[in-house]
């Protein structure tokens, strides 16, 4: 059963500006034996996240709305496993994707046909596994020819295409985006659309970073109001969204 | 991404999950040496050119200056750049491991040891680049390798196995002190002249002081369980004892620190 449980998430940031980073600094400090900073380590911290608690079940379609700098990215993030919670615990039944930036590891110098074997095994595909869906990618992608071609030679628009057309062939049980991914000129938007559309019907639990709110209520049952790291709302997908929206 | 994490990975889940996913860390390695090179005609082999053109000056001159016959010296001083090339980068390149990756590291929870291994592939595929210049050596002076030659397998062996524990503890120091990889880059300067690569151990005048300045050195003795079995001998027991001991304490040490450490290096980024 996919399903995810975060409770008392806190994350911390230290910061480490240019003077605590060094280790010059610190054997310094050593040495003189002062004690500068306020924090036992010497160092600032920004706390990301505050005690959220979240309980995600199959079928949850969950939005995040907050302003900028509110702890959305660093949510996301926390879900999809990169960032361990420096305070409290997760955890997560499912495989999980997250489509935050979906240019990621695309090689410019090499070509479209390249970058969909490296693209695809960093989203985890086996070699099997992205052979069979190879064509599928590429007739996707209606690049024809150039997937033969260096990606460097394509149009910004082309180049999303292709990155479009291999991020969305996984099919996770657990699907984070940050905001809606929808590229390319009319004719492939439509198609991209369908696509993505298609990927959240099909995955168990969607989680969603997103500033609109139409995208929000068609998509979820379910938002979160995060602000300075905190839940500040938490409930179904209109009343969070009158609520967060009509306060703006 | 594909188990629940409900708990911290451990360093050995990390490392098992990156050794079991070796091809994605292959992938990567290959693709950083194709990216260089991909818009020249003799590719990668600008290395080898560079380093072969190296390997004569440095020969030529030193060789000179200790007399030295060259049908000796030159197959030395060989895979003793080459040999050194490669640590030296291995080392400096396994400090930055975690930083360059780290759009990556910051969105798909891929497991990090597969960034040391991908640092560790790229410069290997290098290394058996630059390797093509010492039968080419030898052919010059009629030379061949002997049995012993067979030795450099468990030799290139214990020297990877060396290194991976030793950049997994300084790309998680490095990405806390960021300077360190100046430091790191100094003392593997020094170490090029402190290790018998441009001079021959018989060059040196005896005693104990020579004794322990090439003894007390570790990257002698990895050295030397390589290249001792491509100019013909074995290498001393001593150099075998300490690269197998290195390794296992290397290895104890490098687990307990990345376990100690995982969780924290993403907010290090």
């Amino acid at each position: 059963m996919t399903s995810m449980h975060l409770e008392n998430v806190t994350v911390d940031f230290p910061i480490y500006n240019t003077k605590s980073r060094s280790l010059k600094n610190q054997v310094m400090s050593l040495a003189t034996g002062g004690t500068i900073g306020s924090n036992p380590e010497g160092h600032v911290v920004i706390r990301g996240l505050e005690n959220v608690s979240l309980s995600l079940k199959e079928g949850e379609r969950l939005g995040l709305i907050g302003h900028n700098g509110s702890g959305k990215t660093t949510l996301l993030r926390v879900m999809s496993g990169v960032y361990y919670p420096s305070g409290g615990s997760i955890a997560i039944n499912g495989k999980c994707t997250s489509l935050i930036n979906i240019s990621l590891g695309i090689d410019a110098e090499a070509t479209g046909r390249e970058n969909i074997g490296i693209r695809g095994a960093l989203l985890g595909f086996s070699k099997r596994e992205l052979a069979a869906r190879q064509v599928e990618i590429e007739e996707f992608s209606e690049l024809g020819n150039f997937l033969d071609m260096p990606v460097r030679t394509y149009s910004t628009g082309m180049q999303l295409r292709l990155a479009f057309s291999i991020s969305t062939v996984i099919q996770p049980e657990i699907l984070i985006m940050d905001e809606w991914l929808a590229t390319g000129d009319e004719g492939f938007q439509t198609k991209a659309n369908e696509r993505l559309h298609d990927l959240v019907n099909k995955t168990k639990i969607l989680i969603i970073a997103s500033h609109s709110k139409d995208l929000l209520l068609k998509n979820c049952t379910r938002i979160v109001w995060l602000e300075h790291g905190k839940v500040r709302m938490d409930g179904d997908a209109e009343t969070v969204a009158n609520a967060y929206f009509g306060h703006q | 991404m594909a188990k629940a994490i409900t708990q911290k990975t451990t360093a050995w889940e990390d490392i098992s999950a990156s050794v079991a996913n070796f091809r994605l860390a292959a992938l990567l390695g290959w693709q950083d040496v194709a990216q260089r090179y991909r818009r020249s005609s003799v590719g990668a082999f600008w290395l080898t050119i560079n380093m072969g053109v190296l390997i004569g000056a440095l020969g030529l001159v030193f060789g000179t200056i200790f007399n030295t016959p060259m049908s000796e010296f030159l197959p030395f001083i060989c895979i003793g750049l080459i040999m050194w090339g490669y640590f030296s980068s291995l080392v400096s390149e396994g400090c930055g491991s975690f930083i360059s990756n780290s759009d990556t590291m910051l969105q798909l929870p891929i497991p990090f040891f597969t960034y040391i291994l991908r640092t560790w592939w790229r410069n290997t595929i290098i290394l058996a680049h630059n390797m093509v210049i010492f039968p080419i050596v030898l052919l010059i002076f009629g030379k061949f390798v002997n049995i012993n030659a067979l030795l450099v397998i468990p030799g290139f062996a214990l020297v990877s196995l060396n290194f991976l524990w030793i950049m997994i503890v300084l790309a998680v120091l490095c990405t806390r002190y960021r300077d360190l990889t100046q430091i790191v880059q100094n003392i593997m300067q020094v170490g090029m002249y402190v290790t018998p690569i441009m001079w021959m151990p018989a060059n040196l005048p005896g005693g104990a002081r020579s004794e322990l300045m090439l003894k007390l050195n570790p990257l002698y003795h990895l050295l030397s369980v390589v290249r001792d079995p491509l100019l013909g001998s074995t290498g001393t027991p001593l150099n075998w004892l300490v690269s197998i001991a290195m390794a296992i304490v290397g290895w104890t040490v490098a687990l307990l620190f990345l376990n100690r450490f995982r969780a924290r290096i993403t907010y290090w980024l």
